[in-house]
């Protein structure tokens, strides 16, 4: 049986990083950063266990941020615990999405488009309803403290989300290593197949979008706190449903490390060029485009598959792994 | 007579205006290997996704160790002890053979430890251990089958369908996988094969069913169906039987 020893060293590492960076710009990026790899870890459990591709995954991270928010300013709950409904929210706008596409058995680009439209639902009505702020958005007030969950230091907010991540990583090592993980990879591979060997696909795929939802949630959850402003189009707006899939995607679907390493690299990535090139408007994206075009041309299977391959290719052949990291075929 | 394990009683399903399945009827004894045999386009796959529970019968009943199942979906079926596989393998191509044989070995044990003991064990009867730890799409055809055969016997089913898993095998391949089906029913295992392959038919079932335009149009001891001057006209055409004669025909 794996350990769970690679997931405790990463950790280990990263938690030491705020002990050697002390500016407070690098540890900035390094928070989004790692919101980044939490919502995408949300969407590796949907996306790259189940092979259910979200482009909707705003849609959680949204109601994490506005109901953790809402909570706080409008009925004085306190951030801890406006923090966890925010998350419970997530995973149950998950169970009722999944239960109502896959009931109507929607599959691959519909699905896709389906998740589409409920965040764009969502965002519209965010826009447009008094409780949300409307267009105005939602302000919250500035209490530093760690009652509010509001810290003064980036090394503390930083240390919060890293925990955040951790939490995810472990989640997915679980879901691996469980008989969930085994039904939720068959039902990935081939669903008739999953279900003549008594898979119950659309009960697995439901539960596998509530975990994910919440997931994603707990990442708006975590933007609220952190920058203490949300409106319709931060929260539902489409970019957080591309960085989600983005990050998995490159980062490799379907394995443990996947959204957290994609995060690293296409943060830094975006980072770089526009520190490099930032003075001819666009260029920087232009370039930015590119390398991501490279990076899944030549890593199909993501950054930590193509690893993967790599190892195999140089010698250190080891037998095939029995974790279930494979992308689907086809 | 004894119960038997299943009861398709005048089952029927169209697809448009095609009868599929036309007040099919059959049944299987427990512990018995019963076949189901019949030319191109009987309808034979069609009633295994009905048993199954893959397509659903517009009339008729299907009855499974004295309850009604009909209309049941694939999953609680497997759950129930009824298995099956697919005429066209559909193996996990992206897992790897263990995992394929555990999604099915969890069926009926949620721990891990045992289930991979299960799909060992699985994988090992079927001649696939030193194959466990490869992708499930490097396999050969022959492979692919004994994986298919495995993965349903990793849910440690009551009734086992067979669409036709010695399709596409060579002779020899045939030689080494009849054993294995043989050993299976005398592990209490009750089969229903749809197959080809008359010599296999011959060697393991007790009872032939033949489908023909949805219909079964004989059935009885596989030696006594071979001669069915009405069999031998389904497969060879209108008048077929008298030119070549069966010889027991009256």
């Amino acid at each position: 049986m794996k350990s769970f020893a690679p997931t405790a060293i990463v950790i280990a590492v990263l938690a030491a990083v705020p002990l050697v960076v002390q500016s407070n710009a690098t540890l900035n990026f390094l928070v989004v950063t790692l919101m980044i790899a939490l919502a995408g870890q949300g969407w590796n459990i949907l996306g790259g266990y189940g092979g259910q591709y979200s482009f909707g995954h705003a849609a959680f991270f949204g109601t994490g941020a506005y109901v953790t928010a809402i909570l706080q300013m409008r009925y004085g709950v306190n951030a801890w615990p406006g923090f966890a409904i925010g998350i419970a929210a997530g995973a149950a706008l998950g169970a009722v999405i999944g239960a109502l596409t896959f009931r109507s058995g929607l599959r691959g680009s519909y699905f896709a488009l389906v998740t589409l439209a409920f965040a764009e639902v969502l965002r519209i009505v965010a826009s447009v309803a008094p409780i949300t702020g409307a267009g105005v958005g939602t302000l919250m007030k500035l209490e530093l403290g760690a009652r509010t969950f509001q810290f003064q230091s980036r090394a503390a907010f930083y240390w919060a989300i890293l925990a955040l991540v951790a939490v995810s990583l472990v989640i997915a090592e679980l879901i691996e290593r469980s008989r969930f993980g085994t039904w939720l990879a068959a039902v990935r591979e081939n669903e008739d197949a999953a279900s003549a060997l008594g898979v119950d696909a659309r009960k697995v795929k439901t539960a596998a979008m509530t975990i994910s939802g919440a997931i994603t949630a707990a990442a708006g959850c975590f933007y609220a706190q952190y920058f203490l402003f949300i409106d319709s189009g931060i929260a539902y707006g489409t970019w957080i449903s591309v960085e989600a899939l983005l990050t998995a995607i490159i980062g490799g679907v379907g394995t443990v490390f996947g959204p957290l390493a994609g995060a690293l690299v296409v943060k830094s990535l975006g980072e770089a060029t526009r520190l490099l090139i930032g003075d001819a408007p666009g260029l920087d994206l232009i370039i930015y485009g590119a390398v991501l075009v490279l990076v899944i041309w030549i890593m199909p299977r993501g950054l930590i598959g193509g690893i993967a391959d790599a190892r195999k290719v140089f010698g250190r052949r080891k037998p095939a792994a029995t974790s279930i990291t494979k992308v689907p075929h086809g | 007579m004894v119960e038997p394990l299943l009861a398709v009683d005048n089952v029927s399903c169209w697809f448009g205006g095609l009868k599929a399945v036309d007040g099919a009827s059959l049944t299987a004894p427990p512990d018995r290997i019963t076949a189901l045999i019949g030319p191109n386009g009987a309808g034979k796959t069609t009633l295994f996704s009905i048993i199954s529970g893959f397509v659903r019968a517009r009339e008729g009943t299907i009855r499974y160790a004295g309850e009604e199942i009909t209309g049941k979906p694939p999953h609680e079926l497997a759950r129930l002890g009824i298995a099956r596989t697919f005429q066209i393998v559909q193996p996990f191509v992206g897992l790897s053979v263990r995992e394929n044989i555990l999604v099915g070995a969890h069926l009926h044990h949620r721990a891990r430890d045992a289930a991979l003991a299960v799909a060992d064990r699985v994988g090992r009867d079927l001649g696939l251990t030193d194959l466990l730890d490869h992708p499930a799409d490097t396999l050969t055809v022959a492979a692919r089958k004994r994986l298919e055969l495995a993965r349903a016997l990793a849910t440690e089913p009551k009734l086992l369908l067979l669409d036709e898993v010695l399709a596409g095998l060579n002779p020899t391949e045939i030689r080494d996988i009849v054993p294995v089906i043989r050993d299976l029913c005398r592990r209490g295992i009750t089969i229903l094969m749809i197959e080809h392959v008359m010599q296999a038919v011959m060697s393991l079932a007790e009872h032939v069913f033949v489908l023909a335009e949805g219909r079964v149009i004989a059935q009885g001891a596989p030696a006594q169906i071979a001669q069915d001057p009405q069999v031998v006209e389904a497969y060879l055409g209108h008048g077929a039987a008298a030119k070549w004669g069966a010889p027991h025909a009256q």
